[in-house]
């Protein structure tokens, strides 16, 4: 089937099969190799990207229902070589550990603070309840989304995040 | 890990894809796809043709009719949990698909494929019992209604033809209703080891009508009757909320897997009836 699909603002037509899945669609015929695939079961949430506005499992959805759809991927966040303030956040506050989980925390992180500009701490870990991460046990990586918002707020962001008890 | 091959279509109009449905032997409706693109990846379902009725316009409304609400097949988890609508009219169920999986799932899932499908446990088939909603169904033989009571045959099985696509639900208005479970992670998320859907009116210091659902409890949600039986006509006190919570189970085949026992289980059936009763009765 012929589908046309925008990724990170550029328009992409390709020939697919219809079970071809929007994970494969974006690492294999794309290669955009940033979404990761988990457990590959809409568990883990590893291979989160935002279609349409929305955070979504890229795992658990085809290509063919992403036709006509704008794509978002850990690719298009950043601006150039500046970061986005969600993965300075995780550089700055050490959200990662092995990394495998983060490309999905970071999607739905970035889409958590375009619908709420200041989540509470709960808040955060609402947003992220879809993503599993193995290493960090979740408490610098909510730090680097607080210190996310701040900064998208025009706060100062090492003041945000460190008011998390440790 | 890709499912096997099928052929895709994506009607724009209901009588395409009725026609659709019609037209092939072993097909598929594809809603959300957060169950069934899981199992066609297990190969535990194998279509060869998936009809996705996502492109449909008009299946995506919770709107407001008189003396009834109506959630089209398209509203997501994340909406049938947050409207407006269906909070006020039709609270058990709001609170239904706000436990529903998780943020990401809730996204894509629809109320209609969780209750065209009626997985074991799932979340919202408990509440559309308790709230009493009516299935509205139609094939290219035509349209008809089913009773939530009609509707949950059996594990993975509804009153749904191969043929028929959920088209929408309608919830009557009135009464107080509430959703309690027990997630097998311990919070609300992800599916529960026992969970109660109560849907009670009261009018003058008495219960004057109450339906009592249970999921997560027996291998498809049902109603308890003999809860019920017991708390209408009550004042509602402690005394009666006990007495319906301890029918919870009577004639019930309860489930025993990884996550309770029957005995620990028929306890939860017993605790959530109570709690949520206590809810909608404060
Ligand atoms: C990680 C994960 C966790 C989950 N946790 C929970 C949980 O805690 N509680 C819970 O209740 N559910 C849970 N689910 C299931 C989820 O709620 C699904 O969204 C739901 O079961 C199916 O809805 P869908 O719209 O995605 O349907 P689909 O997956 O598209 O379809 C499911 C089935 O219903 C049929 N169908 C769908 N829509 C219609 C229709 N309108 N008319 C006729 N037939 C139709 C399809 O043919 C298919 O057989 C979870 C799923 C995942 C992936
Ligand atoms: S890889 Fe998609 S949810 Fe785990
Ligand atoms: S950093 Fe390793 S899984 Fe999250």
């Amino acid at each position: 089937m012929e589908v046309s699909i925008t990724v990170n603002g550029a328009k992409h037509s390709s020939e697919v099969e219809p079970r071809l899945l929007l994970v494969h669609y974006l690492r294999e015929v794309l290669g955009l190799t940033g979404t990761h695939v988990g457990c590959d079961t809409g568990y883990c949430g590893a291979c989160t990207v935002i279609v349409d506005g929305i955070p979504i499992k890229s795992c658990s959805m085809l290509t063919v229902q992403a036709d006509g759809c704008e794509v978002r991927t850990v690719e298009g966040v950043a601006n150039g070589p500046e970061l986005h303030p969600v993965q300075e956040g995780f550089w700055e506050c050490h959200g990662l550990q092995c990394g495998f989980c983060t490309p999905g925390m970071i999607m739905s992180s970035v889409a958590l603070l375009e619908r709420n500009a200041n989540p509470s701490e709960t808040e955060i870990r609402q947003g992220i309840e879809g993503n599993l991460c193995r290493c960090t046990g979740y408490h610098n990586i909510v730090k680097s989304v607080q210190y996310a918002g701040a900064k998208m707020r025009g706060e100062d962001p090492k003041g945000a995040s460190s008011e998390v008890a440790s | 890990m890709y499912p096997p091959n099928f052929d895709y279509v994506a009607p724009t109009s209901l009588d395409e894809a009725l026609a659709a449905l019609a037209g092939a032997e072993n097909t598929k409706v594809l809603s959300g796809g957060m169950s069934l693109i899981p199992l066609m990846k297990m190969r535990f379902v194998r279509p060869t043709t998936v009809v996705d009725i996502s492109r449909i316009p008009g299946l995506d409304d919770v709107t407001d009719d008189g003396d009834h609400i109506t959630i089209g097949a398209m509203v997501r988890h994340a909406t049938t949990a947050s409207h407006p609508l269906v909070q006020e009219h039709a609270s058990a169920l709001a609170e239904a698909a706000n436990g529903t999986a998780d943020l990401l799932v809730r996204n894509r899932g629809t109320t209609c494929g969780s209750l065209a499908l009626n997985a074991v446990a799932a979340d919202q088939p408990g509440a559309a019992l308790a709230l009493n909603a009516t299935m509205h169904a139609a094939s290219v033989r035509g349209t008809r209604e089913i009773a939530a009571a009609d509707f949950f045959l059996d594990a993975m099985t509804s009153a749904l033809a191969p043929d028929e696509i959920l088209t929408k639900i309608t919830i009557p208005k009135g009464g107080v209703s509430t959703y309690r479970k027990l997630g097998r992670r311990g919070g609300s998320s992800d599916y529960p080891i026992a969970a109660a859907a109560v849907w009670v009116d009261v009018s003058d210091g008495s219960v004057s009508d109450a339906r009592i659902a249970l999921n997560g409890v027996s291998s498809t949600p049902y109603l308890a009757v003999g809860s019920a039986e017991a708390l209408v006509g009550s004042d509602g006190s402690a005394d009666a909320i006990a007495s319906a919570a301890s029918h919870a189970t009577d004639g019930v085949n309860v489930l025993e897997d990884l996550y309770a026992t029957v005995a620990f289980r028929t306890h939860l059936a017993g605790v959530y009836v109570r709690r949520a009763l206590e809810d909608v009765l404060a």
